[in-house]
């Protein structure tokens, strides 16, 4: 295809010209930085998390009598037991991405420094197991340790401690973390097990590197323990949850229960995430087709106007195919210059939007993305006038208007 | 002259009706997304008490040693320790000045039968009701003497005096908070600011219904309760049954100043105490910061970082509109060159046509902003069903009605401005001379 006719052809039409290449790069450079955003949203709300989250539900018991804690929970416990289709019972201070954390820094040296926060855990006997934690190395902690540990000014004072994978690495990378002490000020704990990443209470306190950093302690039955864990088929969750807060409620009379099932749990986390998904999508979807009406419109035009010139080239040889080409390679040179000034201005985007707000670096292959899916669009939309100017009898040469 | 204007824009908007409704289309999504996200970033950064918001300060210290700072990046803690709270408090140096935190408290209601369930608390000093200007339903706030003694008194919002007492006048009744009685003083009327200003930092909700229940922070915490925000700079691990020796920060402390002279001498009043405190080796860094209620709201971005993107990717799409509007409109208007030559044979002159084209620019801006009005509404309702603390607040009010209707207005003037021009600019003759 001849392309200096189409350029002596767009230079008389500079205006039209420009307003195309003008729109086609403002729509690449919102489209390459929407798509990015979508990835890394899409990113937190698939974010990994090593517990069984199918199968758990939990009922949280808000205000319980801090003094019968040492008979009540172990009386509770019994009794959702016996709730048909539970399997399994424990309690623990609070769940991943239930945002109400407490945080604490460790490090592996005593009054060490640290610039990320960890969520700390306290689990009760045997709530390892209601979990589903996946151990790496080493061991859980023993009936001793459960039943020796106690808090003091939310630390714990047992001696044991689990951690995950990623801050066994952050901490000693390269080196055996089982038997090494973790340290929060002077305090110290020994390490007895590693285990796959768990999620922190809260991540976005957690400091960059810290979504999953999360240190378990062992405690004995306290009123701390106040989100009592359910393991139970996928099919009786909804059911188990309703019994559960039931007989909870009349059980602690003077207390507040809430149930949900983790699942849900996790939904309500992300929410505000998914509806940014949804709301960038739409805003792709839309953006992209009033782009494409906008090159139909104007592509038009040009069609009506050079209905004459087009029967001229029919009439002296010219094929319907040859029409048609016309048409789709002036949209991909326009494209291509839209693209190209898009790209530039979708970098500058990102660069703006990493110094206000708290985006990363746009990886470079969504520029090509986003250059490809406005070409699609552009000889999308430049098809059905394409096809009108390919109809343009060459017998319109021949009539004077 | 602008009826016949208007006859001919609606003939040739008529004309090219698909065109026409591509224009109007593109111009409406792109002011109802603006105005949408517009609509929740005003919201969000609204003033939460316009009355008083001008008065109202915020005072900052920084106790943190000077090797593990507050934050890396150098920005002043945002509470204080109960020492310089009540020290700021003692001192009376403004016109009035308050500590809070905010709280869970269990309330259980005194009639048998009922259920106990959990509401959001204040505990803070005597000032805090005229600092800012509670309206009251029944009886008053406490005084600076029940602070000081300890009073088990209470002052409860209104919503929670309608759950209770279904509305009637409670002052000198009892409810019990945490297991502990404490007589109501005062019932609130209606009072939400938006964001809650106060609660800022504290772990209190920023947006939707008010805390329930207000009480002397003292007595509060001699009750055993505990604020929901503590932050430790000290060596042991903190206790919060002894947050008042603690080296933990939890309160922060507003202060009502009038005028310029006023703040400056709360500005010196609050160094002075700094350097006094790093002079008693309390403190190691003697700087503060005393920042006016927007101001603060700024500093601690209460408008999530999400609505701010909204609003640019919603204007971004706007732009795209325009300029959509703009090659559309141009594309007509070309066409019609021999109809203008004819106009401008028989006389119009080039204002005229510049004219006829900018009211038919008009037209389509009025058009767009109707429709925009509705998907803004749509754009609203989905908003309102966004799992957020502020959804239901998320309401087209008045001065964005008129606002929708000036940008699609503006918005098609300017998409207006070079097609018209390109219009006036037609030489007659050669038009002419083709037909």
């Amino acid at each position: 295809m001849e392309i200096r006719p189409i350029l002596a052809s767009l230079r008389r039409h500079r205006i039209p010209a420009f307003l195309i290449v003008l729109e086609i790069a403002l729509a690449c450079a919102v489209l390459c930085n929407a798509v990015f955003m979508i990835g890394q949203r899409m990113a937190d709300i698939h974010m990994s998390n090593a517990i069984d989250e199918q199968s758990i539900s939990v009922i949280t018991l808000n205000g319980a009598d801090p003094d019968h804690s040492a008979s009540d929970i172990p009386r509770n416990l019994a009794a959702l037991r016996n709730i048909a289709g539970v399997e399994d019972v424990a309690t623990i201070t609070s769940m991943p991405l239930d945002t109400n954390a407490a945080l604490n820094s460790f490090t592996a040296a005593p009054n060490g420094k640290s610039q990320v926060n960890s969520s700390e855990y306290f689990l009760g006997s045997g709530a390892e197991k209601v979990l589903g934690l996946h151990l790496l190395q080493g061991r859980y902690f023993n009936a001793t340790e459960y039943s020796d540990s106690d808090l003091r000014g939310f630390q714990s004072t047992g001696h044991v401690v689990l951690i995950t994978q990623s801050d066994a690495q952050r901490l000693w990378p390269g080196q055996n973390p089982l038997g090494k002490q973790l340290y929060s000020g002077e305090t110290g704990w020994t390490v007895i097990g590693v285990i796959d990443d768990v999620l922190a209470q809260e991540p976005a306190f957690n400091g960059g590197d810290g979504s999953h950093s999360s240190v378990f302690f062992p405690l004995h039955p306290r009123v701390e323990l106040n989100d009592y864990i359910l393991r139970s088929n996928g099919q009786d969750r909804d059911r188990v949850v309703q019994k559960a807060a039931q007989l909870l409620g009349d059980l602690e009379p003077g207390a507040v229960v809430e149930g949900r099932t983790y699942a849900a749990m996790r939904d309500t986390y992300f929410a505000n995430n998914r509806s940014m998904v949804w709301m960038l999508l739409l805003v792709c979807v839309v953006m992209l087709a009033v782009t494409a009406f906008g090159i139909v419109g104007l592509t038009s035009f040009w069609v009506g106007q050079r209905r004459r010139q087009i029967g001229i080239r029919r009439a002296v040889g010219a094929t319907r195919g040859h029409i048609m080409h016309y048409f789709q390679t002036e949209n991909f040179l326009l494209s291509t210059a839209g693209v190209v000034i898009g790209m530039g201005l979708a970098f500058g985007i990102n660069l703006y939007l990493m110094r206000h707000y708290e985006l990363g670096r746009m990886p470079w292959y969504y520029l090509p993305i986003g250059a490809f899916v406005l070409w699609l669009v552009g000889q999308v939309a430049v098809l059905a006038p394409a096809l009108r100017a390919a109809a343009v009898p060459p017998v319109v040469a021949t009539r004077s208007v | 002259m602008l009826g016949y204007y208007l006859d001919l824009a609606l003939r040739s908007l008529k004309r090219n009706q698909v065109l026409t409704a591509l224009m109007v289309l593109s111009l409406a999504l792109g002011i109802g997304a603006s105005i949408t996200t517009l609509t929740v970033f005003r919201l969000l950064s609204g003033d939460p008490l316009p009355q008083r918001s001008s008065q109202l300060f915020y005072p900052q210290l920084d106790p943190y040693p000077i090797d593990q700072p507050f934050s890396r990046s150098g920005k002043m803690p945002w509470l204080m320790t109960y020492i310089d709270a009540m020290n700021l408090v003692h001192a009376r140096k403004a016109q009035r000045q308050a500590a809070m935190a905010m709280t869970q408290v269990k309330v259980i209601p005194m009639d048998a039968g009922k259920k106990p369930f959990f509401s959001d608390g204040v505990m803070t000093t005597a000032d805090f009701f005229p600092m800012f200007d509670t309206p009251f339903q029944y009886g008053a706030g406490w005084s600076g003497a029940d602070d000081d003694s300890r009073a088990q008194v209470v002052v409860i919002a209104g919503f929670l005096n309608d759950k209770l007492f279904g509305g009637a006048n409670s002052v000198g009744r009892n409810i019990r908070i945490e297991g502990h009685d404490f007589r109501i003083v005062g019932v609130l009327r209606h009072w939400e600011p938006e964001p809650r200003f106060y609660g800022l930092r504290l772990g209190g909700h920023d947006y939707g219904q008010g805390d329930a229940v207000f009480m002397p922070l003292q007595s509060a915490r001699a009750d055993g309760m505990s604020p929901q925000v503590t932050l430790s700079f000290g060596p042991e691990s903190t206790d919060v049954a002894h947050l008042e020796n603690a080296s933990s920060i939890w309160l922060g402390v507003w202060v009502q100043l009038s005028g310029a002279a006023d703040v400056s001498a709360y500005r010196t009043f609050l160094s002075h105490y700094a350097a006094q405190q790093v002079s008693l080796g309390r403190f190691q860094r003697p700087r503060v910061s005393l920042s006016g209620l927007t101001q603060w709201l700024d500093d601690q971005g209460v408008v999530p970082d999400d609505v701010r993107l909204q609003v640019g990717m919603a204007f971004g799409f706007l732009l795209i509109c325009v300029v959509n509007t703009v090659g559309l409109l141009l594309a007509k208007c070309l066409r019609r060159s021999r109809e203008i030559g004819v106009r401008r044979a028989l006389g119009a002159s080039r204002g005229a046509i510049f004219a006829q084209f900018m009211v038919e620019a008009a037209i389509i801006g009025v058009a767009g902003g109707v429709l925009g009005l509705v998907f803004a509404e749509l754009g609203l309702w989905g908003v309102r069903q966004q799992p957020v603390e502020y959804a239901s607040l998320a309401h087209l009010d008045f001065g964005m009605f008129a606002f929708t209707f000036a940008v699609a207005l503006v918005a098609s003037l300017f998409a207006g401005l070079l097609p018209s021009w390109r219009a006036c600019v037609v030489a007659p003759a050669p038009q002419l001379k083709i037909a």
